[in-house]
């Protein structure tokens, strides 16, 4: 990790530097060390060590982060032309928004790729890097594992080695990864401008150790009392903090429904049951057939509810129903919830035809 | 506030039997939108429109809800009304409390409560209607006519006649379809030929009709009033242009192998041929999966002995695209499989045929020369029965469960013609029912029984079988007598249901016009527009739409070509306002709109957007309105709910479920 | 959910979603035809199955409905050509999410009746309303809705 960060910095300070690129989109730490956010760097002075970041903690998808930062930047642009033009100075003199850098890990690349697709982001104001990556830690995880006080963590190949007020720890990070880490969908960039991976992979290496899909034969198998036991507890703990949907990359809408009083769904912190299922459904609704599965949703939810499970649901129908389909495996898919086949499209009463319980 | 006014209708007795109509206007009385509620007779009615339009005026409504009928029925009706009383016509909802309430519940509590509901969502729903101003757009003034037979043949030549440009596309190589094959026609016995070959002609030689034989529609766009359509006029390997039509080529061709479509198959045909003598146009056709050139690369021999030089061995498929205001439907019928039938031999005994291979056998120009004589061995038969009701009014599933309606009619003729012609021939005809409404109709039938002797057992065959001396023996039960009948016949005529033309589904899905579960093309109204397709700019003209004889066929293909002519008078349509439009600060410019748009009406373009105090150019849908034909596909695909449509947006459908649901 | 009040008999809500062209039609001709059906069946016309938001549906169980059904053309028949296709998937995944989430799946229907089946339309209507009703009260969404 310490080699690829130093590399990554090197090579974001060049392109700084030369102005090939204006900005930097990368992760940067806060007060502790596990405490990584993504952050936008305009210096290549801000670029030390230390306050960029790449570590075992860098699980956001930072193409998400794309889409506010390029419009903050052609605003910016389009801002300072009209006061040129309004001081009656040329509007072309002044300088269009540049490339932005951006890191993105593997499975953040099916995101970028979905954002391509519709339009979210201009590819020709983005510079790539992509990152070479061998799965995330789960604080939480490490936390249930016994650590607390944690001043440091340090990785050290399959180890990750905690220190803590209390002492070291070291654990295996097989053990601790991020529920989309363990369940990877590979390490080959699916867009890139260049790739920073010092030691690759073999080809086809690196698929997460779990069956993507086992959660979700799980609760197909169960009841539907148990189903409907399972999901009231998990959803019954939404705050509604929104944090699901802010990190998706995939809820990009100008204005979400749940927030726009005219539409008729919008809800506030104080919600019935009823709203808080409603809100989950139709969020995976609406990814449905977007969603990269990366994750985001999951690892943000503070109240640990698994969402991924909902979207994971919908990708698993889709692959059965309609053939399999990786959402962002490439620019310009036509997601199957606005396509169609059809002759050999199921009806919706395989759902009671399926003979699930 | 809006001021809410609600009307409702007691449509006779049709809906206050069941519904209490004073009660459901003390119901609505009590929401706070409505400000004036009361019950008439018959609201659709002179008086009861007044009614509305007073009302309009004397409360300053915002809006009104009729409780009626069906708005597929009056929602026109009602629009009128209130636009003549100055109110927007799209601030108009119908509570549909007959069709879908008093019609079917017989308890008036019931009725009474779910028309409240109901009245209730439509108050729901109007409250968020806003005035719509309907668009325009241009009519293409030429139509385009699908079938070249009878019904085709009639819908064009009126048109034409009214001064608007025609063209027919006909899939075979020949105009004049079914009737160009019949002998004689019913009730008066004229010969099918002489009445519809100069029709033929006139097709031929209007200026305004153009002819396109051997052609078929391959792909429609487009709305009323400016439908494109892309036409394959498959090769003939003649050029149509430079053939004389002297059928040089037709006697030469060492072919002979070709199934003589026009004469059902009874004879074969070389492989290039002209239909018949009086086929329109009048030029031959090269059928390449008999043809020695085709098959061997050699022969010729037709290219040879043209000295018009119009063979075209080369000649390709050829796909054109026309722009049409209105369309109509004429593609006919098929005889049904009769081999699903089996017992009666037909696939067995050469003596079984249908009634149009009789048809063949018996007209001039057939393969006997109008002798009639067994298929079998030439010879003359002495003995024939009919057998009615082949796969009509069949509840085995084998068949059809509807009346073919022709059957009856052509069977006497066929009878009575026999036995004018060959005294000698007896004749039996086994029928379910013999249904003969129709001018001269059963004065027709009676002829054949009465004057003619012709021998009507009431029942239905149970077998045909080929008997010891060759023959064929009928083997059924008289309903009348109760007896078993056993017939020895030489010749067995099948009355085989009719159905619409195979390809009739696919016309249909590219139209989409609506098909029944027969594949008739529906009309959008049983009764009051018979003619008319359910999709605007679409007409239904002869057996597409129903079985129907050629009388009955003439007279809707006129109606249908009247419907076009009112249609292609207008020099602009007005266009539906309910279509789908996007609210700028929302889109995301995702595309998914435009995927699933099927018209191409929604386009992306970059604008400059005023959102929450900051301008920025966003990547924006935009719904064409001329195209957008309000299906509402995009709404759903649309994640922010940025696409909503007129007159039926989300708050309108969910206050509707609120309404409903309360 | 009504309860009528004599006889307490479970009376259960049921909203039907219609498209314009089919099957609101087809529920014309059933009226026309007088062929009747429970009059717990409400019906909100849309122009096309593909109008159809889950969100309507969801508003619907919200609000107390005890079934929801959606009717369109028939494949391959659809007003607008491809409506109904988009709406078959949106249906599928949708009652699979419902089903996922322990939901009755018989509580959510899709029916395609065309504009001359209105003695399909009452067939369905009639088997689905049964349906409904021996299901009972919608209580797995009932417990998860607003109850005021």
């Amino acid at each position: 990790m310490q080699e690829i960060t130093g590399l990554m910095v090197k090579r974001a300070k060049e392109l700084l530097e030369a102005g090939e690129v204006q900005r930097v989109i990368g992760w940067t730490t806060g007060d502790f060390c596990y405490d990584v956010t993504p952050a936008v760097f305009t210096k290549a002075e801000d670029l030390e060590e230390g306050k960029f970041v790449y570590n075992s903690f860098c699980g956001s998808n930072l193409s998400k982060y794309l889409i506010q930062t390029l419009r903050n930047d052609i605003n910016a642009v389009n801002t300072a032309k009209a006061m040129a033009a309004r001081k009656g100075e040329n509007p072309d003199d002044i300088p269009g928004p540049g490339k932005t850098l951006v890191f993105l890990k593997p499975c953040d690349t099916y995101s970028f790729n979905q954002l391509l697709t519709e339009h979210r982001i201009d590819k020709s104001l983005v510079y790539v890097i992509g990152v070479a990556c061998r799965g995330m830690a789960d604080i939480e995880k490490i936390k249930l594992m016994g650590a607390s006080g944690i001043t440091k963590v340090i990785d050290a190949g399959d180890k990750l080695e905690v220190k803590t007020i209390y002492g070291d720890k070291s654990f295996d990070k097989k053990d601790v990864l991020l529920e989309k880490c363990a369940c990877c969908k590979g390490k080959e960039h699916k867009y890139a401008d260049e790739v920073i991976d010092p030691e690759p992979l073999p080809e086809g290496e690196g698929k997460g150790p779990m069956d993507r899909m086992a959660g979700v034969t799980m609760l197909e198998e169960m009841t539907a009392e148990e189903r409907y036991a399972f999901w009231n507890d998990q959803l019954s703990r939404c705050i509604k903090c929104y944090a699901c949907r802010n990190a998706c990359p995939a809820c990009t809408c100008m204005k979400c429904v749940f927030d726009n009083p005219r539409s008729g769904v919008d809800s506030k912190a104080n919600v019935t049951e009823f709203e808080e299922k409603m809100y989950h459904i139709i969020r995976a609704f609406h990814v449905a057939g977007r969603c990269t599965d990366c994750g985001e949703c999951s690892r943000v939810c503070p109240q640990g509810i698994p969402l991924h499970l909902l979207n994971r649901k919908f990708i698993k129908d889709i692959n059965e129903f309609y053939g399999d389909y990786q959402a962002g495996e490439a620019e310009g898919q036509r997601a199957p919830l606005v396509n169609f086949d059809a002759e050999n499209d199921v009806e919706p009463s395989i759902v009671n035809e399926k003979g699930g319980n | 506030m809006q001021r809410i006014g609600v009307f409702v209708c007691w449509c006779g007795s049709n809906i206050a039997a069941t519904v209490d109509v004073d009660r459901v206007v003390e119901a609505v009385k009590t929401d706070p939108n409505v400000v004036h509620a009361e019950n008439y007779q018959y609201m659709c009615s002179e008086a009861g429109q007044k009614l509305i339009r007073d009302a309009i005026t004397e409360h300053q409504l915002t809006g009104i809800v009729v409780c009626s009928c069906s708005p597929r029925m009056h929602e026109q009706t009602f629009r009128k009304t209130a636009e003549a009383a100055g109110l927007n016509q799209y601030m108009v909802e119908i509570a549909n409390i007959r069709e879908q309430c008093s019609w079917i519940h017989k308890d008036k509590d019931e009725g009474t409560e779910k028309a409240i509901i109901l009245a209730r969502a439509a108050i729901a729903k109007v409250c968020l209607n806003a005035p719509l101003q309907p668009g325009q757009s241009k009519v293409v003034k030429r139509a385009l006519i699908i079938g070249g037979g009878i019904a085709g043949i009639q819908s064009a030549i009126d048109i034409a006649d009214a001064g608007y440009k025609v063209d027919i596309v006909e899939r075979t190589p020949t105009i004049g379809g079914k009737m160009a094959q019949l002998d004689k026609t019913f009730p008066t016995l004229d010969c099918a030929s002489c009445i519809v070959t100069p029709k033929m002609v006139e097709c031929a030689q209007h200026p305004n009709i153009t002819i396109y034989a051997y052609s078929e529609v391959e792909e429609v766009k487009g709305f009323v009033g400016n439908f494109n359509v892309k036409i394959r006029k498959k090769a003939r390997y003649v050029d149509e242009t430079k053939c004389t039509g002297c059928a040089v080529c037709t006697e030469k061709c060492p072919s002979r192998k070709g199934r003589n479509e026009f004469n059902c198959g009874l004879d074969t045909r070389g492989a290039v041929y002209i239909p018949f003598a009086q086929a329109i146009p009048n030029v031959a056709t090269i059928d390449a999966t008999n043809c020695l050139h085709f098959k061997t690369g050699k022969c010729g021999i037709c290219a040879k002995n043209c000295s018009a030089n119009a063979i075209d061995f080369e000649q390709k498929d050829e796909i054109f695209e026309e722009q049409y205001g209105a369309i109509v439907v004429a593609t006919g019928y098929q005889i049904s499989d009769v081999t699903k039938f089996d017992e009666y031999q037909y696939t067995k005994h050469p003596d079984v045929v249908t009634s149009l291979e009789l048809e063949r056998l018996m007209n001039a120009a057939g393969p006997s020369k109008g002798v009639l004589v067994k298929p079998s061995d030439g010879k003359h038969p002495h003995d024939i029965v009919f057998i009615q009701c082949v796969g009509s009014r069949d509840i085995s599933g084998r068949g059809k469960c509807y009346c073919s309606k022709i059957c009856c009619m052509y069977t006497a003729k066929h009878a009575m013609l026999i036995r004018e012609k060959y005294p000698d021939v007896n004749v039996h005809v086994f029928y379910i029912d013999v249904r003969t409404p129709g001018k001269n109709f059963d004065e027709f039938y009676r002829r054949a029984v009465e004057q003619y002797n012709v021998d009507y057992i009431k029942g239905m065959v149970g077998k045909v079988y080929e008997n010891e001396k060759g023959g064929l023996t009928v083997q059924a039960v008289d309903l009348i007598s109760n007896e078993r009948v056993m017939l020895d016949t030489d010749m067995v005529v099948l009355a085989a249901a009719i159905e619409p033309s195979d390809g009739v589904k696919h016309i249909a899905s590219m139209l989409t016009a609506s098909i029944d579960t027969n594949n008739f093309l529906t009309e959008a109204h049983p009764k009051l527009r018979p003619v008319e397709s359910p999709t605007a700019g679409v007409f239904l003209s002869g057996v597409c739409q129903g079985p129907k004889d050629i009388p009955e066929t003439v007279s809707q293909a006129g109606a249908a070509a009247v419907k076009v002519v009112g249609l292609l008078a207008k020099d602009y349509l007005v266009t539906n306002p309910c279509t789908a439009h996007t609210d700028e600060t929302m889109c995301n410019g995702c595309s998914s709109c435009e995927r699933v748009c099927p018209y191409g009406a929604i386009s992306y373009i970059d604008k400059e957007v005023m959102d929450k105090g900051v301008r920025e150019v966003r990547r924006i849908a935009q719904v064409n309105g001329a195209l957008c034909q309000g299906c509402g596909a995009c709404t759903v695909a649309c994640p922010s709910g940025a696409m909503d449509l007129k007159g039926f947006s989300n708050k309108q459908i969910m206050a509707e479920v609120d309404a409903i649901c309360k | 959910m009504q309860v009528n009040e004599n006889s307490k008999e479970f009376k259960p809500l049921i909203v039907a979603f219609c498209c314009n062209w089919c099957s609101y039609a087809g529920a014309d001709l059933a009226g026309t035809s007088r062929l009747s059906y429970p009059a717990d069946v409400k019906i909100i016309r849309v122009p096309c199955s593909c109008r159809v938001n889950p969100m309507f549906i969801l508003k619907a169980f919200e609000k107390g409905a005890d079934g929801v059904i959606m009717c369109g053309c028939h494949p391959g028949d659809c007003h607008y050509t491809t409506g109904n296709y988009y709406a078959r998937r949106r249906m599928t995944l949708l009652f699979s999410m419902l089903d996922y989430l322990g939901v009755d799946k018989e509580r959510v229907r899709v029916e395609w009746v065309s504009a001359a089946e209105g003695q399909r339309f009452a067939m369905v209507m009639n088997d689905f309303a049964k349906k409904i009703t021996e299901l009972g009260e919608n209580v797995k969404l009932g417990d998860i809705r607003c109850k005021k």
